[in-house]
C-alpha cells in the first residue's frame, strides 16, 4: 500500500516537471559517474603538468636552452640540439606530408568513383594506415633508405620520411572531412560558370576548405611532435652540435627526454622534467592554435 | 571540348556532364592527385616488404613455431631463446590494465557528452579531452615512472610495485586512450536518430533510461568500433612501456612486476649495437611483423564495425 502512494506521488511529480524521477537517486549517481569519467582526463592532465613542473623546478635556466647535453656535468646539460632538431623535423615533415596528404584527399574526395574497388581499397587501407603503430614507420623509414642506398639513418630527412608518412593518412582524412564540408552549391556555381572541375577544386573549394585543413593538419604535426619511437629506430641518439640542414645528423625533443629518463642520475631525471615542459609548451601552443584557427575562421555552411 | 561542345549543339542537346570537360594539362594534375592517393597503398606494401625480409631471414634460423609457442625471450643471452610469449604476455597485460581503465571513463565521458551537455559545454571540452591523447607518450610515460608508480602506486595505495611495473604503464596507457574511446563513441551515439530518444522519453523513461536501454544499444556496433580502436592503440603505442614497464621479459600474470612488451622490446633494441642482417637485428623485424598482423587484424575488426553503423542509419 505504501508503495502504491510513492509510486503515485513520484509520477505526480515527474508529471510536473515533465518528465518522469529524473532527480531520482539512480539518475543521480549516474549522472555523477559521468561527470567524474569526463573530468578524470582532466584531473590527470593537470597533475601531470603540475608534478613535472616541480620536478623541473631547479632547471628552468636559459642553459637548459642554450647548453648541450652533457655526459660531464649533468646538472647543466641543456636541449639547444634536440629544439633545433626537432624544429628542423617538423618543417620538413610539413613539406612533405602536407601537399601529398591534400593533394590525396582532394582526390578521393573531388574526382574518384566510390564505386571503384581500388578506390574503396584505398579508403580501408587509409583508416588501417592511421592505426598501424608509430614504431612500425621507423622499420619502413629504414627501408627506404637502404633503397636509397644509405645506411646513415638518423638525418632529419630520414626522420621526416617516417614522421611524414606516419601522419599522412592524419593529414588526408582530416582534409577530406574539411573539403567534405564544403556545400556543393559552391561547386555547381563555379562549374555553371564555366570552370573545369579542377579550377572549381583550386580557386572554389580548396579556398573555403583552409581553415579545416589547417587545423587538422596542425593537430596531425604536433602529434609528429611527440614522437619518439619511430627516431629510436633510426638510431637517433645524441648529439653536439645544432642542426643546420635537411641531411644534418640530427636528435629530437622526445628522444632527449627518452634518453635522460632512462639515465639513473637524478640530475638528469630533473632535465627531463624540464625538457617536458619545454615540449608540452610547443605541443600546447599547436593545439591552441588549431582550436583558435577551428573557432575563428571555420566558416559553418 | 569544343568538338564535344559542338557536337552536342548539333545534336541540339546541351553537353550534361561539365565535370567530363577538361584541358589536357589538367589530366596531368589529375594524374599526380591520383598517384598521391595510391601512394598510401605504396606504403602498406612497403611496410609489409620491409617487415618481411629480415623476418623471412630470422624465420629461417629460428622456426616459426618455436617463435610463436616459446615461453623463453632471451635474444641476447647465452643459450639463446627466441619464444615470443613472454612479450606478447606483457603487451597483453598492459593494454587489459589499460581497457579496465579506458572503456568505462571513455564511454562515461561520451555518454555524457553526446546526452547531456549542452552545445557550448560540448564544444569547449571535446578539444580539452583531445588533448590528452595529445600529449606526447614519452612524458606519459615519465609522469607513469616519476608519478604513478612512486606517489599514487607505492604511496597513497600502498601497493608492492616494482620501480618499473605493468601495472603503472597499464594505467597511464588508459589515459592515453580515452579520447580515442570517447570521441568516436560519442560520434556514434550521436548518430542514433533523434526519433528513438523521443520515444524513448514518450513512454516515460527519463534520460538515465534512455541512454542506457535505448541509445547505448543502437549505438552499440560504433561503440565497439571505438573500444577496439583503442585497443589496436594500446597494442601499439610505444615509449609508455618501454619506460614504465621495464626491460625485463617476465612470463607473468601479476601486473605489479614489470613486464617488457613487444614495442617495448624494439625500443630497447635499438640502441644500434646490433649490426644489420645479424639475427639479434632481424628479430627486431619478426617482433614488428607480429606486432604489426596483430594490430591489423583488430583494425580490421574496427573499420567493420565502423562500416555496419553507416549501414543501419
Amino acid at each position: 500500500m505504501a508503495a502504491t502512494t510513492t509510486l503515485d506521488s513520484r509520477s505526480a511529480t515527474g508529471l510536473r516537471h515533465g518528465r518522469s524521477h529524473e532527480k531520482g537517486l539512480a539518475s543521480m549517481l549516474f549522472l555523477g559517474a559521468l561527470w567524474l569519467s569526463l573530468f578524470f582526463g582532466i584531473v590527470v592532465l593537470v597533475t601531470l603538468i603540475v608534478s613535472t613542473a616541480i620536478d623541473g623546478a631547479g632547471r628552468f635556466d636559459s642553459e637548459l636552452i642554450t647548453n648541450y647535453d652533457s655526459t660531464l656535468n649533468p646538472e647543466t646539460a641543456g636541449v639547444r640540439a634536440s629544439l633545433f632538431g626537432t624544429l628542423w623535423l617538423m618543417l620538413t615533415t610539413a613539406l612533405m606530408a602536407v601537399p601529398i596528404g591534400i593533394a590525396a584527399a582532394v582526390y578521393l574526395e573531388e574526382f574518384a568513383d566510390n564505386q571503384r574497388w581500388y578506390n574503396r581499397l584505398i579508403e580501408v587501407n587509409l583508416q588501417n594506415l592511421a592505426a598501424v603503430p608509430s614504431v612500425i614507420y621507423g622499420m619502413l623509414a629504414v627501408a627506404i633508405a637502404a633503397l636509397f642506398g644509405t645506411a646513415t639513418t638518423n638525418i632529419v630527412l630520414v626522420g621526416a620520411v617516417a614522421l611524414g608518412l606516419l601522419i599522412l593518412p592524419v593529414v588526408i582524412i582530416s582534409t577530406r572531412e574539411a573539403v567534405r564540408a564544403v556545400p556543393q552549391e559552391i561547386r555547381e556555381g563555379s562549374l555553371a560558370l564555366g570552370a573545369t572541375a579542377i579550377q572549381t577544386t583550386w580557386r572554389q573549394v580548396l579556398p573555403s576548405a583552409v581553415p579545416g585543413i589547417s587545423t587538422g593538419t596542425i593537430l596531425a604535426l604536433s602529434r609528429a611532435v611527440g614522437e619518439a619511437a619511430p627516431l629510436l629506430l633510426l638510431g637517433v641518439g645524441t648529439i653536439l652540435f645544432t642542426p643546420n640542414g635537411f641531411l644534418s645528423g640530427f636528435t629530437a625533443m622526445p628522444v632527449q627526454i627518452y634518453g635522460w629518463t632512462s639515465e639513473s642520475q637524478e640530475d638528469y631525471k630533473v632535465a627531463a622534467a624540464a625538457a617536458i615542459i619545454v615540449l608540452m609548451v610547443m605541443v600546447l601552443a599547436l593545439n591552441g592554435l588549431a582550436i583558435f584557427i577551428r573557432n575563428h575562421f571555420q566558416r559553418r555552411w | 571540348m569544343s568538338t564535344n561542345e559542338a557536337a552536342g549543339e548539333a545534336a541540339g542537346l546541351v553537353v550534361a556532364d561539365l565535370r567530363r570537360r577538361r584541358r589536357p594539362h589538367e589530366r596531368l594534375v589529375l594524374g599526380l592527385l591520383q598517384g598521391a592517393a595510391l601512394l598510401s597503398i605504396l606504403i602498406t606494401v612497403g611496410i609489409v616488404v620491409a617487415l618481411l625480409r629480415p623476418a623471412i631471414d630470422f624465420f629461417q634460423e629460428v622456426p616459426l613455431l618455436d617463435f610463436l609457442t616459446g615461453t623463453n625471450w632471451r635474444p641476447n643471452l647465452d643459450p639463446v631463446d627466441y619464444g615470443v610469449l613472454p612479450l606478447v604476455a606483457g603487451t597483453f597485460m598492459t593494454t587489459a590494465i589499460a581497457l579496465a581503465l579506458a572503456v568505462p571513463f571513455g564511454l562515461g565521458a561520451a555518454m555524457y557528452l553526446s546526452e547531456y551537455a549542452a552545445d557550448r559545454t560540448r564544444r569547449r571540452l571535446k578539444p580539452v579531452l583531445e588533448l590528452l591523447a595529445g600529449v606526447p607518450s614519452v612524458v606519459y610515460g615519465f609522469f607513469a615512472l616519476q608519478f604513478i608508480t612512486p606517489t599514487v602506486l607505492q604511496g597513497w595505495l600502498g601497493i608492492n610495485v616494482g620501480f618499473t611495473n605493468a601495472l603503472a604503464a597499464g594505467l597511464i596507457l588508459g589515459v592515453m586512450i580515452i579520447p580515442t574511446v570517447a570521441s568516436l563513441a560519442e560520434d556514434a551515439m550521436s548518430a542514433v536518430p533523434q526519433a528513438l530518444r523521443h520515444g524513448s522519453l514518450a513512454m516515460g523513461a527519463n534520460r538515465m533510461q534512455t541512454t542506457l536501454r535505448v541509445v547505448f544499444p543502437a549505438a552499440f556496433s560504433g561503440i565497439s568500433a571505438a573500444v577496439v580502436l583503442g585497443l589496436s592503440r594500446a597494442v601499439g603505442e610505444t615509449m609508455i612501456v618501454a619506460l614504465a614497464s621495464g626491460g625485463r621479459p617476465n612470463l607473468t600474470f601479476d601486473a605489479r612486476e614489470g613486464m617488457q612488451t613487444m614495442t617495448g622490446y624494439i625500443a630497447a633494441t635499438t640502441g644500434g649495437e646490433n649490426p644489420v642482417g645479424s639475427v639479434s637485428y632481424n628479430t627486431l623485424f619478426a617482433v614488428g611483423l607480429l606486432l604489426f598482423v596483430l594490430t591489423l587484424i583488430v583494425n580490421i575488426i574496427s573499420i567493420a564495425l565502423v562500416r555496419r553503423i553507416r549501414q543501419v542509419y
